[in-house]
This record gives C-alpha cells, structure tokens and sequence, in this order.
C-alpha cells in the first residue's frame, strides 16, 4: 500500500513536467524535423528527403550568416563573460550581506521591460538625431551628427547588454558556496591575487561559468529583436532568415530546415567548447 | 449516472445553441486602419446580433494564420489582390464569394475586372477589391531636387541619407527604374532569374548609400520626420501622413509607373459568419461610411468617386502628387506564380548579407 502511494504521488508529481517536455518541446521538435524532410514538388504536392538541407548548404548567403551569427554570439558570450564576472564576484564576495539582495535586483529591473522596448530605448540614443549624438553636438565636441546605429559593435553591445544577467546570476550562485577560508589558505601559503585568481576561484566558479557561457551563447544565437532593429542595413542574423522563410516566403520546409540546423550546429558549438575547455556537463551544470 | 450525464449534456447543447442565436461574432483579419472604431459602432448599432473582432495584420501574416489554422479562426480577411492566387491553390484557405450578396455595382469596374481576373480560380471568385494605394518615392523637397523615382534611391547626392524597404516591392521597382519590366518577365523564369541578378547587382552596389532599411510605417516616419533621411521608397498613404506633418515631404509616383496594390475582401475557408461578413462589406462600400474608412486607412477605396472622398487634406496631397498621367500609367501588381518568391528571397538575403 505504502509503495504503490509513493509510487502514484511521484507519477503525479512528474506529469506536469512530462506533459511539459512532451507537448511542448518534443513533439514541436519532431513536427520541425518532419517538415524539413519535406520536399515541394507542386501546389500540395510533396515528396520526402534531404533537398532542403542541401540547398542550405549549397547556398553560401545561408551558410555564412550562421557562422556569422555562431561567431558574433561567441564574442558576446566572452564579452558577458568579462563585464558580468568582477559583477558577480562583488555581488558574492565583497558586497555586505545587506546589500546583496538590493544589488541583485538592481541587475534584474532591466529585464521588467520588454525586449523591444530596450531596444527602443538603445534607438532613441544612438540614433543620428539621438539623445548622444545631439548632445556632443550641442557640447561643440563634434561638429556633424554621427550615426551610431546599423553596424555590428552596436548590436554586439546591444546583444551583452541583454543577456549579461543570465551570466551574473548562475555566476553569483557559485561563487556565493565559496568558503572565504580557501582564499585566505591561497594568500597564506604566498599567492599572489593573480595566482588566487587563476588556481582557486576560476576553477571554483567553473561550474557557474560553464552554464552562465550556455545560456547566453544559446540566448544570443537565438535572438530576433536585437540584431535586427540595431543592425539596420548590416544585419544578417540567423533567426530572421527563419522568420523570412516561415513568413515572407511561406517556405515552411525551408524554415524548419533552418531550425534544425540552428539547433544543431549551436548544440555543436556548446559540446565543442566543453571538449576545447577539458569540461563536461557532469562536471559542471548537472554537478551536486 | 447515465441520466445525469445525458441531462448535462442536452443542457450545455441547449445553452450553446441559444448563445450562438443571441449574437454572431464577425472576426476580422485586416491592416492597422482598416476596421475604425466609428465604423465597428455604427455597424454593431445597426446590426445590434453581430459582435465584431478585430485582429491587426499585414499580407505575409495574413496567409500564414490562416494556413496554420486551415482557413478557420477568421471570418473575413483582408490581403492584398495579388496574395489570393497562390495561397488559394497551395493553402485552400479561402471560399468562393456569393457574389450576389455583394454591392458590386458600387465599385470601380475596372478595379473589380482586375481584381477578379487575379483571383478567380475554376471559375469561382475569391476576391472582391476594397481599398488601393500605391507604393512609390517620397522626397523632402527642401533638401533634393528632381527626384524623379526608385533609381534616384541609389544616387551617390543622398550618400546616407535615402532608405527603402528589402521586400518584393523594392526589386521590381528597381527593375522598372532600369528600364525593365518584371511583369512581363513572369512566365519565363530564366529571363526573370537574369532581371533579378542586374537588380541585386544594382542594390549591392546601392547599399553603401542606403542608410537603412526600413521595416515598418512608423520606423520610415521616424526617419523622414527626423531629416536623418530625405528620399525613401515608401507607400503613398504613409507618405499624406507625413505631408500633413511637413509639407516639405512629397510622394512622388515614379515616372515609369507606380506600382499599384488593392487590398480585397475574402472570407476565410472556415468562416462561420458569412452573412455578416456579408453585410460588413456592404456596408463599407455605402458613401458615408467609405469617407470614414478613407481617412482612418489613407488609401483610396475602390468606388468610383474614391478620390473625392478622401477627407480633405489626403485629397490635396494626392492631387499635389499624381497628376491624370500617372494614374493612367499605374502598375498593377500581377499575380506571383509559384517559384518566384524563392527566387526573390535568395536575391534579397544576398543584398542583405553583402558586405
């Protein structure tokens, strides 16, 4: 009796979570899968297998704007990296206990306002005609208006401004289980601060870098708002050419063509930085 | 038990039958504009059984709702003349119009050949016309001069300062600009290919002077209004907005043509308030209410006098942009067979990927 209640509770307890998995990422994933082996022969007309994938990769406008998009993703994510870490180990370690939770809410008010209306607000200050550039001309420190918006370090900055919380929060949670003796045994047995940081902390917060690193290089490489309304004319981002085959083009097999190999080749790149890092995911993300 | 579920089933039947006679619900599916509040109240007092919803939308949203749904959630939708062919064959998301249930007679004839000719498929019509505009240039006149049409977006006077939008409407324009004529092109795919590859060598070498690419109505008007831009490629109804702004801004029909669009009326494979939709369309065509539509769309709706009755100011910026000439000289957007649009998407995502 005590075991067939244990066992009904834990089936109830998971069936929200299976549901969950189930309707609305696997079955979605495997719909997507199917239409990309979808091939178009007419009107209603369709035959299966790996056309589409093949006019993906024989196309190089499609095959460079993933690398591009991998790579400016990769930037981002060592960016985030680089700003959200001294954050981080403030936030943990030398902030006051008091102040912890203020200074943590104040990284999270920029994520109250929605995507496109911080993107808005990037626009109304970069812009030729913006709050910046208007001001520099009014202090008389440059002479012409300068435009600062339509190129790629505006959508990088654009980029690391948005996902540099979702860095800084795995981040602070391991580097908050850190025991300030370990740093204190570092500096006692003659480490230099650079040494401390290299040999103790880095490894410490690995776990809190590795997933911080996923999340936001998989946010980033699967961003729409950001790249496009900041990028203007330069912009190629993968997702919106997902979005111009699902909805200019009504190409729904080359779209989900175009999903799944986002999918998987930033999957790739996750397993591939592991592997170059020497970490795996039982060592870090899933460790006690 | 059984009994009780049979009396709770014939109760909930009975309770929907009643509800569904008290009010019918007209879902729509159209642009920003196209349904004013006015017009939704005047209809709902006149008609005091049909509730009406609407739901904003552009022509690629449109087809793909309705595909996704298979024709059904709408009762009435609004693309564009040349989006009913193709989706119809492809997606079956629309049903043929009764067309004796419409006012037909009060309509443009021309406009309504047209848009019948596009959307007619074994011999049932799937489109009747609505409301047109034109897509063009518009130029502020303090700052160029003798703008003349689509080229003048790639002249190296603008450097940074001329915008356009990276859809269709922009190749075929360009192509026009360059003395070709795309429409004819259609039926040859191979002839169509070699148009299409002048045309983005012409945007990838026009792009430095571009300052961007627009994507919306409000984005364009941020542009002009600011001065950052001073000639773009735009719509004509956005463009007597502006005027009304800034009298300096005016639309310029292209000297080889504008090129014309009609949004229609066509009622969604699954509609399930025909005769309000109907009704809806009816009343939208009766010349007090076509003023309302006129001035809270811009665009000129398909009845004969559909000039006059834009208010006052639209009419004076469409008089002070087309003359009789340029309207005789429109450009109706033909119907897109299939294979085209795959073709144009590969050339506007080079244009956009080069560097």
């Amino acid at each position: 009796m005590g075991r067939d209640a244990g066992r009904l509770s834990l089936i109830l307890l998971m069936t929200p979570f299976l549901l969950w998995i189930g309707l609305l990422i696997i079955l979605p994933q495997l719909g997507i899968g199917y239409v990309s082996l979808r091939e178009k022969i007419s009107y209603d007309e369709f035959s299966f297998g790996l056309k589409n994938y093949v006019d993906f990769v024989s196309e190089p406008v499609y095959r460079n704007t993933l690398f591009r998009t991998a790579w400016m993703s990769i930037l981002v994510t060592i960016l985030a990296l680089i700003v959200g870490f001294p954050v981080a180990y403030y936030i943990a370690k030398i902030a006051r206990q008091k102040s912890r939770a203020a200074l943590f809410l104040l990284c999270l008010i920029p994520l109250w306002v929605s995507d496109l209306v911080r993107a808005y607000g990037w626009i109304v200050l970069l812009r030729e005609t913006g709050v910046i550039s208007s001001t520099l001309v009014d202090l008389g420190i440059i002479n012409q208006p300068v435009e600062m918006l339509y190129n790629d370090a505006t959508v990088v900055m654009g980029l690391v401004y948005t996902v540099v919380l979702f860095m800084i929060v795995p981040l602070t949670s391991t580097l908050q289980g850190m025991d300030d003796a370990l740093l204190e045994a570092g500096y006692n047995l003659g480490g230099s601060r650079f040494t401390v940081f290299r040999r103790i902390i880095v490894p410490y917060a690995m776990p809190g870098i590795v997933s911080g690193c996923i999340i936001t290089f998989m946010l980033t490489a699967g961003s729409y708002l950001t790249p496009v309304l900041l990028g203007g004319k330069n912009s190629s981002w993968f997702t919106e050419q997902i979005y111009n085959q699902f909805i200019t083009r009504y190409n729904w097999e080359a779209g989900a063509t175009f999903g799944v190999t986002l999918l998987v080749f930033t999957s790739f790149v996750v397993w591939l930085g592991l592997k170059l890092t020497g970490q795996s995911l039982a060592t870090t993300v899933a460790k006690d | 038990m059984a009994l009780t579920l049979r009396v709770v089933l014939a109760a909930s039947a009975l309770a929907f039958t009643i509800g569904g006679a008290e009010a019918e619900t007209l879902r729509m599916l159209t642009w920003g504009g196209y349904a004013p509040e006015e017009l939704i109240k005047k209809f709902e007092a006149e008609n005091p059984d049909i509730d009406v919803e609407v739901t904003l939308s552009n022509n690629e949203e449109m087809i793909a709702k309705l595909r996704a749904t298979g024709g059904t959630g709408y009762d009435l939708a609004q693309p564009s003349h040349d989006r009913i062919f193709a989706a119809q064959k492809e997606y079956r998301i629309y049903k043929p119009l009764d067309l004796s249930k419409i006012d037909t007679a009060s309509m443009t004839p021309n406009l309504l050949e047209g848009v019948k000719e596009n959307a007619t498929i074994d011999g049932d019509v799937y489109a009747v016309p609505h409301q047109w505009g034109t897509s063009g240039v518009m130029a502020n006149m303090k700052e160029t001069e003798g703008v003349t049409g689509f080229g003048d977006l790639c002249d190296e006077k603008y450097k940074g300062r001329t915008s356009m939008r990276l859809r269709r409407t922009i190749l075929l324009g360009t192509a026009f600009s360059m003395g070709m004529n795309p429409f004819e092109l259609y039926a040859d795919k191979a002839a169509y290919q070699d148009m299409l590859d002048k045309v983005t060598a012409k945007l990838i070498e026009c792009k430095p002077i571009v300052k961007t690419y627009w994507t919306g109505g409000d984005d364009l008007s941020a542009l002009m209004l600011s001065g950052e831009v001073v000639v773009a490629e735009t719509w004509d109804s956005t463009a007597y907005k502006l005027y009304n702004e800034n009298p300096d801004i005016v639309f310029v029909p292209p000297k080889t043509g504008a090129l014309a669009w009609i949004d229609t009326f066509a009622i969604p494979r699954g509609g399930e308030a025909d005769d309000a939709a109907y009704k809806w369309i009816n009343f939208v065509l009766k010349p007090e209410n076509v003023k309302i539509m006129s001035a809270s769309t811009g665009a000129i709706a398909a009845v004969p006098n559909g000039i006059e009755l834009l208010p006052d100011d639209k009419q004076k910026a469409v008089k002070a942009a087309f003359t009789e000439a340029d309207l005789d000289n429109l450009k109706f957007f033909a119907n897109i067979p299939p294979g085209l649009e795959d073709m144009e998407g590969i050339a506007l995502e080079r244009i956009k990927a080069a560097q």
